[in-house]
């Protein structure tokens, strides 16, 4: 299928993709890997007058530790994450998630930034910042902003950057001594999304759990933490009593919709076992 | 809608053109240039029957637009043969009967030349994750293995030799 018509810009600068983004207003999108927007696009679920190809402009795909994080260039495709000793050593939930994003070709294209930035909640992503508790950088016309990821997602595709703002980098806090985090994601093959998956981020200290952070996948309207399944952890031992508690916690505070994946009773018990499963690996991976 | 003059690289060849800003990369391949070994085999950016290298990376020629490759290096199945000798990669799939119908077969010669591009002596694990973005609906995916391990060792034996 053919998409509708549109304008196409290659900026070559930041400054430059911000000002064509205020002089064409929502009729605007910004291509990044275009492995959603093109889909959409074909289907002619989105109709952009015009296309802002960020593709061109240096600077904006890295990936390097600074200050006690790890800074995440918008445009860094997926399969620089596969490759980059960093992610495999250090960060364990974002090497997870991202081998069982899409497939190995659309990875190859595929950007951080346009994952976080599309707000699907079936991405995979998303939950896994929220577990990290990772930052996200927006730069518009009156400079660069920092957002909370907690305050990011506002809405099924809807996210709290300003329409002339671009998504510039995502910063992760290196995970301190004691830490492990994990990310787990059920699919019915490759290539398609989550019918429930978990992003889990522990910190244990003298076989107690000092702090949690969960995000789920697709079992919500907008990406979520799965915040009363982290208070059933937090200043306990894990046991398997408490593990339970959580994912059944996990169970109770997601919003799943009926679907092709499965009904609402599966999707709950699934994230009941996901969530199960993946803090048993972070915890293995904390110590 | 915008025109846009872009001058890709195919297969070693510079080709220009003036296109819409909205033409896809994989109908370029196909109907500016005939070449038509490039397929597409579904409307979703599921099946990678329309997989190229752009720039040695493989990418589903679907899911971009041409004006996107202006000034890449983009290789198509059909520059895969040399001199009149097949690729080693294209004779795995020949003596190992790597296809059926042949329908995905040029997406996963491009997947698989990638792959030993990166990883020149894959586990049969790393194979068959290296071409999971490519659907094949005949063989059952066990030949295109053996094709492509058949492939490995052909490159390796090469390269010794060299
Ligand atoms: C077959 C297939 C399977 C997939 N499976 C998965 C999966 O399992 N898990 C998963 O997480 N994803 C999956 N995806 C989606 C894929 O990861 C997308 O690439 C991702 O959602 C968007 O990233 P992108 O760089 O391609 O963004 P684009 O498609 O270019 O953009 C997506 C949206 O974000 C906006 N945008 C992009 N970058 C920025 C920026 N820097 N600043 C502001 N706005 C921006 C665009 O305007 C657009 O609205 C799949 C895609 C395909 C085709
Ligand atoms: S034609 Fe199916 S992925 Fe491109
Ligand atoms: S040989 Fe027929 S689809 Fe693969």
């Amino acid at each position: 299928m053919i998409p509708g018509e549109f304008d196409y810009h290659s900026p070559q600068t930041l400054a430059e993709a911000i000002s064509l983004l205020v002089e064409h207003g929502d009729e605007a999108k910004i291509l990044a890997g275009g492995q959603s927007l093109i889909p959409a696009m074909r289907f002619r679920l989105a109709l952009p007058g015009t296309l802002i190809d960020i593709n061109r402009i240096d600077g904006l795909s890295y990936l390097r530790e600074e200050n006690g994080h790890l800074l995440i260039g918008a445009m860094t495709r997926e399969s620089a994450l596969e490759e980059s000793d960093i992610v495999q050593s250090k960060y364990h939930l974002l090497a997870d998630a991202a081998a069982v994003i899409a497939d190995p070709l659309v990875r190859n294209l595929a950007t951080v930034g346009g994952n976080i930035a599309h707000s699907d909640p079936a991405n995979d992503h998303p939950a896994v910042m929220l577990a990290y508790g990772a930052t996200v950088m927006a730069a518009g016309p009156n400079g660069t902003r920092r957002i909370a990821i907690d305050d990011f997602f506002t809405d099924l595709f809807e996210n709290s950057l300003e329409e002339n703002e671009i998504l510039t980098e995502i910063r992760i806090p290196t995970p301190a001594a004691g830490t492990g985090g994990a990310y787990l994601k059920l699919e019915r093959k490759v290539g398609d999304y989550a019918i429930s998956a978990a992003a889990v981020q522990l910190t244990m200290s003298g076989g107690t759990c000092t702090a949690a952070r969960i995000g789920l996948t697709n079992v919500s309207p907008v990406p979520m933490r799965a915040k009363n399944a982290e208070q059933a952890l937090v200043g306990q031992t894990l046991t398997d009593d408490v593990i339970e508690a959580a994912g059944q916690a996990a169970a109770a505070e997601c919003d799943p919709s009926q679907d092709l994946r499965g009904s609402v009773a599966y999707k709950r018990d699934l994230t009941r076992v996901m969530v199960k499963r993946t803090i048993r690996k972070a915890m293995e991976r904390a110590n | 809608m915008s025109k846009h003059s872009i001058t890709i690289s195919v297969n070693g060849t510079d080709h220009s053109a003036e296109v819409d800003s909205r033409l896809l990369l994989v109908h370029f391949i196909r109907e500016n240039l005939d070449l038509t070994g490039t397929h597409i085999g579904c409307d979703t950016t599921s099946c990678g029957a329309c997989t190229v290298l752009i720039n040695g990376r493989a990418v589903k020629s679907c899911t971009m637009f041409a004006v996107q490759a202006n000034g890449a290096e983009v290789d198509t199945v059909e520059g895969m043969a040399e001199g009149g000798q097949l690729h080693p990669l294209q004779e795995g799939f020949w003596e190992k009967h790597g296809l059926q119908c042949g329908y995905c077969t040029p997406g996963m010669l491009m997947s698989a030349k990638h792959l030993l591009s990166k990883n020149p002596n894959p586990t049969e694990d790393e194979i068959r994750w290296g071409i999971s973005g490519n659907l094949c609906r005949c063989t059952g995916y066990n030949k295109i293995v053996e094709a492509i391990q058949y492939a490995a060792e052909k490159l390796q034996q090469e390269e010794v030799a060299a």
